[in-house]
């Protein structure tokens, strides 16, 4: 497996505040890769830089080899599926809609969409029945899964989640984590899921990368983490949520 | 990995019929939008090729009273009579508004006062001769008949049972009652030979002194909401009102003596024409056509006493002359000619309001900039903003200048919204938009526009209200609509005439609303109304 994702050197300020202090990660095809840390640690950052939602102050980020810039982005972006805490789906389009916006931008055939869309109806478990319902008619759940059949629509290479979970009670969680988890290992892509519940890291995570400060403070298998940790904030970070990391 | 790549670039590989849908329901989106301004275009060309087309007839304007209504109608009767094409164009404002579009060529001659030539025009304060005026006019381009024959200045007057009790004959005489209140016209307070100067040559003491339309003024003196008012001496309501002209005892007031002026570029027979009516009307003739044309509300005929005609004349064989018509058909003329206003200054402010509000949405100095021009121009009274684009080349008195002045009236509402409409849509949501890949221009047709549309539309909706409601002013330059009875209603103290014009308008504001808030549910995506 290499690596489908480099950050080299990759830095970010706001104003005077190092939001990312320069830093080097690789994220591998087929892999799924948990940021963990406290709020405001820079674990978002470094995704919404992935996606170029902030341009990086200093360093590179290559996809596939290729370094992301203002002229390839666009194009890239399609090979990216984004989730977000809300899900970020329009609210004056339907579920359908919200689904379909981009395979119509890039001019897909209806039979090609429909075939894609009944897919990933199966894949992510949601009712075709619900398709015509605009989002304020759907619970915080089925936003998500809609949100995830929207990211997975063009079969991307990388799919980046950022707290896909945080707004949701804990039943319906439990369920989207196991969905989830299965769609993972049956599309094989890289995956980059943003939480900062330990307990999520550890059930999705093949590599959990811990941030503190605008910095990785260490990378690891979770027993990495808790048998040989890098520092003192390490061990304090694991130990504040053992009750519930006893997976 | 392979397996993923290959299948997406199959994918990518499509028909294009998506694409198409696409352009269908923003075609749609656009068609339902812009067609009911589109119709509002079409039906305002008729207006401009009035403008253009006819051949050119010789314009006489006429302010904002009875009295020149009266000399406006008698120089159309006197110039057709001479076979020369003559419109009139009635009311249009005060004196520097007939002057500006005398010398812009909009109209060709109005009747004057030699006291307002030398005071308001010329600005001088001495008295000048015929002569030492008709010299100082030339250089302007503009000529002067000889006076009509008759002086009408400007006086104080009194209720006649309160001037008895008081015994106040003489202006001098208001000293003695500081108490009194005066209502004055708005021209009269500012003129450089009204109320100031007046005052402080009679050592004046009232402290009570409003400004109020010369119409209303004759209400407010008999119901005693006033004491004193300005009036012209010839003015008929003088007799009708029982009211005293106090005696003007230390020689304050100029001559106004009456006379056309005139283009100096005019044909020669017109300026002829106009000749012939100098020294042929006394004060006493003039108070009778002033009081015919008060009773009858009917100026053609007033006019017509002075050729001594008794029977109404078949109106109109040159120009438009409106007085015999029906009043529903006067009423349909003057809601379409608001509509177009109304509606032409619409479109105008929402093809420019919402891209303005998109620039102004992304903030910085340029946003600010747009919102602070509209924001200022805002603040201009409607009337001052009218009267500011008078004086303007390519403005002058016309509906031109209507439909700019309320197109400028009606930016801001939509300028705020699109832009606020935009600004509010959740960071988030911008954030997925670009993080799809959907292009600058599919975002913001397809996402940002859709999610503002609630409040660029309620920003439309208060410009559409607004100008239905502003447009009656557009009566003040000539331009017609429902302000045009308002206008002789107030002129002539008939509030018949100004409900006319008034409940109309009040309806169409309504209709507005509504048809509006129709739109909103055809415009405004569903799943934002859920």
């Amino acid at each position: 497996m290499s690596a489908l994702v480099k950050l080299i050197d990759v830095s970010k300020r706001y104003g005077h505040a190092a939001a990312l202090h320069p830093t080097n990660l690789s994220i591998e095809r087929g892999k799924t890769t948990v940021l963990i840390g406290p709020s405001g640690c820079g674990k978002s950052t470094l995704l919404r830089l992935i996606i170029r939602l902030i341009e990086p102050d200093s360093g590179r980020i290559d996809f596939a080899g290729e370094p992301i810039s203002p002229d390839n982005i666009d194009s890239l972006r399609r090979r990216i599926g984004y989730v977000i805490q809300e899900g970020g789906l329009f609210p004056h389009l339907t579920a359908r809609a919200n689904v379909l916006l981009m395979a119509r931008h890039v001019g897909k055939s209806q039979e090609e969409m429909q075939t894609r869309l009944r897919e990933m109806c199966e894949l992510t478990r949601f009712s075709g029945n619900l398709l015509p319902r605009y989002p304020v008619e759907l619970s915080g759940g089925q936003r998500q899964r809609v949100s995830l059949m929207r990211a997975l629509m063009l079969s991307p290479e990388l799919l980046l989640l950022d707290e896909p979970l945080g707004a949701l009670d804990p039943l319906v969680r439990a369920s989207l984590q196991n969905d989830l988890k299965e769609i993972f290992a049956r599309l094989g892509h890289a995956v980059l899921f943003v939480t900062h519940d330990l307990a999520e890291a550890i059930y999705f995570g093949d590599e959990i990368v811990l941030m503190n400060e605008g910095r990785i403070v260490q990378k690891g298998t979770v027993s990495d983490l808790r048998e040989r940790p890098a520092d003192a904030f390490v061990s304090e970070f694991i130990n504040a949520q053992r009750g519930i990391a006893t997976v | 990995m392979n397996r993923i790549r290959k299948a997406g670039k199959e994918e990518i590989v499509g028909s294009g019929n998506q694409e198409s849908r696409n352009w269908d329901s923003s075609i749609l989106f656009f068609l339902v939008f812009w067609l009911p301004d589109f119709l509002l275009i079409f039906s305002c060309v008729p207006i401009f090729l009035i403008h253009s087309a006819s051949a050119a007839p010789a314009v006489i304007g006429s302010k904002k009273f009875t009295e020149s209504y009266v000399l406006g109608e008698i120089a159309k009767h006197v110039l057709s009579d001479a076979g020369i094409p003559v419109e009139h164009r009635q009311g249009m404002g005060g004196t520097i508004i007939l002057w500006q579009a005398l010398r812009g060529g909009q109209i060709d001659a109005y009747p004057e006062y030699t006291g307002t030539i030398t005071q308001e025009i010329l600005k001088r304060g001495d008295a000048s001769s015929l002569e030492q005026i008709r010299e100082s006019l030339a250089t302007f381009g503009v000529g002067m008949t000889e006076p009509l024959g008759f002086n009408n200045t400007y006086a104080l007057v009194m209720r006649r049972s309160e001037a008895q009790r008081l015994g106040v004959r003489t202006i001098s005489d208001l000293r003695k009652h500081p108490g009194l209140k005066i209502g004055l016209t708005h021209e009269f307070l500012d003129r450089q030979d009204g109320w100031q100067p007046l005052r402080e040559r009679y050592a004046l003491p009232q402290q009570n002194v409003i400004g109020i339309d010369h119409a209303l003024g004759y209400s407010a003196l008999a119901n005693r909401s006033i004491d004193v008012k300005d009036a012209y001496s010839t003015d008929a309501k003088i007799e009708q009102n029982d009211l005293v002209v106090l005696q003007d005892d230390l020689q304050f007031f100029s001559k106004y003596e009456a006379v056309f002026l005139f283009r100096q570029s005019t044909r020669p027979d017109a300026i002829a024409a106009l000749r012939r009516l100098e020294g042929t009307l006394d004060e006493r003739r003039m108070i009778r056509l002033n009081a015919e044309a008060e009773r009858t509300k009917n100026y053609t005929n007033a006019a017509d006493l002075y050729f001594n005609v008794g029977a109404p004349r078949p109106s109109g064989h040159s120009g438009p002359s409106h007085f015999g018509e029906s009043f529903p058909h006067k009423l349909a003329r003057w809601t379409l000619r608001h509509l177009q206003l109304a509606g032409f200054s619409l479109l105008l402010s929402v093809i420019f309001g919402i891209p303005l509000g998109i620039v102004a949405s992304r903030g910085g100095p340029i946003g600010q900039a747009i919102l602070g021009f509209a924001s200022i121009v805002q603040t201009i009274p409607s009337l001052a903003l009218l009267a500011l684009l008078v004086p303007l080349p390519f403005f002058g008195i016309s509906v031109r200048t209507a439909i700019a002045a309320l197109f400028l009236y009606g930016l801001l509402p939509i300028v705020r919204n699109t832009a606020s409409g935009l600004q509010d849509i959740p960071r988030s949501l911008r954030e997925s938009a670009i993080a799809l890949g959907l292009s600058p221009r599919t975002r913001l047709w397809e996402i940002y526009l859709p999610m503002a549309s609630r409040s660029i539309l309620s920003g439309i909706k208060t410009s559409a209200v607004i100008n239905v409601g502003a447009a009656t002013l557009a009566a003040l330059i000539g331009a017609g609509g429902l302000g045009e009875p308002i206008l002789s209603g107030l002129n002539l103290n008939d509030h018949v005439t100004i409900l006319q014009g008034a409940i109309p308008a009040a309806l169409l504001a309504l209709l507005v609303q509504w048809f509006f808030d129709l739109l909103d549910r055809v415009l405004i995506p569903q799943g934002l109304r859920l």
